[in-house]
């Protein structure tokens, strides 16, 4: 399939970029059979979760926002498969799917969502705050970019124990403009901390198309002030993905400093479940959805070369539709957390 | 006329220090511009600019002398054709104008220099409680709140490893008032931290890097600029422990100067007491001896939980006894009885002890035997030690210098009128900084903050007396 062209890059000048010469991006990593039937299940899995989440949001069971990550499943998932334990994770309010990628349980995740005592916060973070000290993951934060300064902060601490781990900051393009990013780009450089800042750029922040908000739409090139090298990756491409976090992990293991991957990707989904869609065209989505949807590049070419059959797809299929089905399940019997965790978890 | 060369201030809140060092000599001719002496004050070392022109003759102050206040006459200058004979012996000080100029940004006229540092008191003079905290028999020695403080980083960086300090000019510069003194050469870059000057995105590496286990100490330069990183203090470091379950918290101190310091006016001025006292998951220090400080800042960097530990610029260099001890940590969270008495209790913490202490050793005068409160911590409040002593006195005056409304004292006011109704026998007074932004001026800036008179009124009123 062809690399997908955003309205940002078509519209893009071409001006000179020297951080990009040294990365190749763009690349497709050879996936081999195990590697493309583990990248399908898992975003299917991620796909069927949110899918569920938000039958159970209009059912009343999930309260408060939701912000699903139908649409980008394939960023998640191709950054972890260049991961190594320890290194850790940590994004904004839309977290689910990074949660599910990190191995934490989908009953965790659910009954979070649920707000029971069985979730992964005891109930009492809900959809945007949750965290897995086991998992390395790091939240799940519900104030636009703050994230990108606290996964800088991890960075920080892998340097400080010089442990060769690495921390993924992901954001989306609307917490790209928060001033806190910047200046955490600078300390990251200046002091060469190993942390991967993706930026998924699902081209509208909340209902504000990228054009509208952003006066440098080029998200790769947001490091330039602070000589951070970084390149644009087809954010629909599991492959590509892997190609470009392989690069990227490679860069700050090896005390290179912190590097940008501006995922170019797109959420079918509203931005939350209240999210009238007005923004945009449902064309756009729907050509979206045919054309460039990551679960189904994957099963073409599991299909294409003969490494799964439909019927092996479907028994994947069935094998996820169980886990979640469990996990819904389970978050709505799943009693609420007892009156006593009011004032628990206050103060160590 | 002779011109007389005054010992300039340094800083807002400076009023004396070492004359170090003479550059020029009698008889030398200087010009403006020309560096003559050498000062030096707890803070820091500066040089002194001739602003006129003429011949040293007669150096007043020899180099050396310790304490010199500012606006003394060290040297005087001649102009063209006088004569040292014909010298007359400097009288005071009264065309400060004139003064030699120090390159300080901050530097002010040293006239005002008195009125603008009017709240800072002398040395406690009624008699002070023993602290039940310090064994009997513990020596003490004299130290500043500054060499306490940084002391107490010194002594928990030796201690854990986990420890470091991050913060502006913390390092190389030696710290912006100098309460991070030394900690470089001891500990090194690695772990003594100058970062840029961007308070929001340091604060959240902080607290990432205390999300991980490690315990950051974050100097803000002021409080006053820890507002563009009040975001990551509160929704970052306050709440993930909740968020999380109990999974993962912050262990990590906030500290820096906080409230008023002197003739900075109103964005330097501010006193965050009561903002951060307002928010669960955090703990808020706010010392006011050298040893409190000390005891308190090693508490807080062992402390699992946030911790906002609130300094005060004119304290700095205030000397106090603190116990030599080999490992002296304080509890958070319990007030200190500062002295005892029977007739009234006043209650106050941080620079606001300064007001208290002035103002019960003049009631002490009138017959009147206060009860003095010391907080200390202002979350978690210790309620049972200022109930404990109303029960005793029936009578509560609160002082603080932060802004009257939703402050520290109209807490305490509030949750003593519902725990201890019955023992009042008069209503509760708060004594705050009054309800403006700080002026500049030297005489409305002493009418924006509390002052003794007010003090000792609000006890004569709820003594009825």
């Amino acid at each position: 399939m062809a690399p997908r062209k955003t309205a940002s890059t078509s519209s893009r000048k071409t001006a000179a970029k020297p951080a990009k010469k040294d990365f190749t991006g763009g690349t497709i990593a050879e996936f081999s059979k195990e590697d493309d039937l583990h990248a399908y299940r898992e975003m299917l899995l991620i796909r069927r979760f949110e899918e569920k989440a938000g039958q159970l949001y209009g059912m009343g069971f999930i309260g408060g926002f939701c912000h699903l990550y139908i649409g980008q499943e394939a960023v998640v998932v191709g950054m972890q498969l260049a991961l190594k334990e320890g290194d850790q994770v940590i994004t904004g309010y839309r977290d689910h799917g990074h949660m599910l990628a990190c191995g934490m349980s989908a009953r965790g995740v659910m009954a979070e969502l649920t707000g029971r005592r069985g979730g992964l916060s005891k109930g009492k973070g809900g959809s945007m705050h949750m965290f897995s000290k086991e998992k390395h993951f790091y939240g799940g934060h519900g104030i636009v970019g703050a994230q990108v300064s606290l996964g800088t902060g991890l960075a920080f601490a892998n340097k400080y124990r010089g442990n060769d781990n690495v921390s993924l900051a992901y954001f989306g393009d609307g917490a790209a403009n928060q001033g806190q990013v910047y200046e955490s780009f600078n300390m990251a450089s200046l002091w060469k901390l190993p942390v991967i800042y993706i930026i998924e750029n699902n081209r509208y922040a909340m209902g504000t198309a990228v054009s509208r908000a952003s006066a440098q739409t080029d998200f790769s090139q947001r490091g330039a002030s602070f000589n951070i090298p970084g390149f644009q990756v087809d954010g629909m491409d599991v492959r590509a993905v892997k190609a470009a976090a392989d690069e990227a992990v490679e860069h700050c293991r090896s005390g290179k400093g912190p590097i940008i991957l501006e995922m170019q990707t797109y959420r079918y989904r509203g931005h939350s479940m209240s999210d009238p869609a007005k923004y945009r065209s449902k064309d756009e989505v729907q050509k979206m959805r045919s054309e460039h949807d990551p679960i189904e590049q994957v099963r073409a070419r599991l299909l294409e070369n003969k490494w799964a059959s439909e019927d092996d797809l479907k028994q994947i299929d069935k094998d996820v539709r169980d886990i979640v089905a469990d996990s819904a399940d389970f978050a709505q019997a799943d009693p609420e957390p007892d009156a006593s965790e009011l004032y628990t978890d206050i103060l160590l | 006329m002779p011109i007389e060369i005054l010992m300039p201030a340094l800083s807002p809140t400076m009023e004396e220090g070492t004359l170090s060092k003479w550059v020029k000599n009698e008889g030398d001719a200087v010009k403006s511009g020309d560096v003559i002496a050498e000062i030096e004050t707890d803070k820091a070392t500066m040089e002194v600019e001739a602003v006129d022109e003429g011949v040293i003759g007669k150096i007043l102050i020899a180099a050396g002398t310790e304490g010199v206040k500012v606006n003394t006459a060290i040297a005087v200058l001649l102009q063209d054709g006088e004569s040292a004979d014909a010298m007359a012996v400097p009288k005071a000080a009264e065309k400060q104008a004139e003064a030699a100029g120090p390159k300080v940004e901050e530097a002010e006229k040293p006239t005002q220099q008195g009125s603008a540092a009017a709240p800072v008191p002398a040395q406690p003079k009624g008699e002070v409680a023993a602290d039940p905290d310090i064994p009997a028999g513990t020596e003490m020695v004299s130290t500043t709140v500054r060499e306490a403080l940084r002391d107490a980083m010194a002594e928990e960086m030796r201690r854990d490893e986990d420890v470091f300090v991050m913060g502006e000019e913390v390092a190389e510069y030696q710290g912006a008032y100098k309460v991070t003194q030394g900690l470089l050469q001891e500990f090194g870059a690695r772990r003594v931290i100058d970062t840029p000057i961007t308070e929001h995105g340091f604060a959240g590496v902080g607290v990432g890097a205390a999300m991980t286990g490690l315990k950051p100490i974050v100097e803000f330069m002021t409080f006053n600029f820890a507002m563009q990183a009040i975001d990551q203090i509160i929704n970052s470091a306050a709440k993930t422990l909740y968020m999380s379950g109990g999974q993962m918290g912050a262990p990590i101190v906030f500290r820096g100067p906080n409230g008023a310091a002197a003739r900075v006016a109103a964005q330097h001025s501010q006193c965050y007491a009561a903002w951060y006292s307002h928010i669960p998951g955090l703990k808020v220090v706010m010392p006011y001896t050298a040893a409190d400080a000390k005891g308190l800042l090693k508490a807080a960097i062992r402390d699992p939980n946030p911790v906002i530990f609130l300094e005060n610029e004119i304290l700095y260099g205030q000397s106090f006894d603190v116990p030599k001890m080999d490992d002296f940590v304080l509890p958070i969270g319990k007030a200190r009885v500062h002295k005892k008495g029977n007739d009234a209790t006043v209650v106050s913490f941080g620079i606001g002890m300064t007001y208290a202490i002035k103002a019960i050793a003049e009631l002490e005068k009138d017959g009147i035997d206060v009860e003095l409160i010391d907080l200390r911590t202002i979350r978690p409040m210790d309620l049972p030690t200022i109930i404990e002593s109303v029960k005793k006195t029936g009578r509560l005056v609160v002082v603080e210098e932060g802004y009257p409304q939703s402050s520290v004292g109209t807490e305490i006011a509030t949750r003593v009128m519902q725990q201890a109704f019955d023992y009042l026998d008069a209503p509760i007074l708060t004594i705050a900084g009054k309800d403006v932004p700080m002026p500049y001026a030297a005489n409305l800036e002493k009418l924006a903050l509390p002052n003794v008179g007010e003090v000792v009124q609000a006890v004569k009123t709820v003594c009825y007396k």
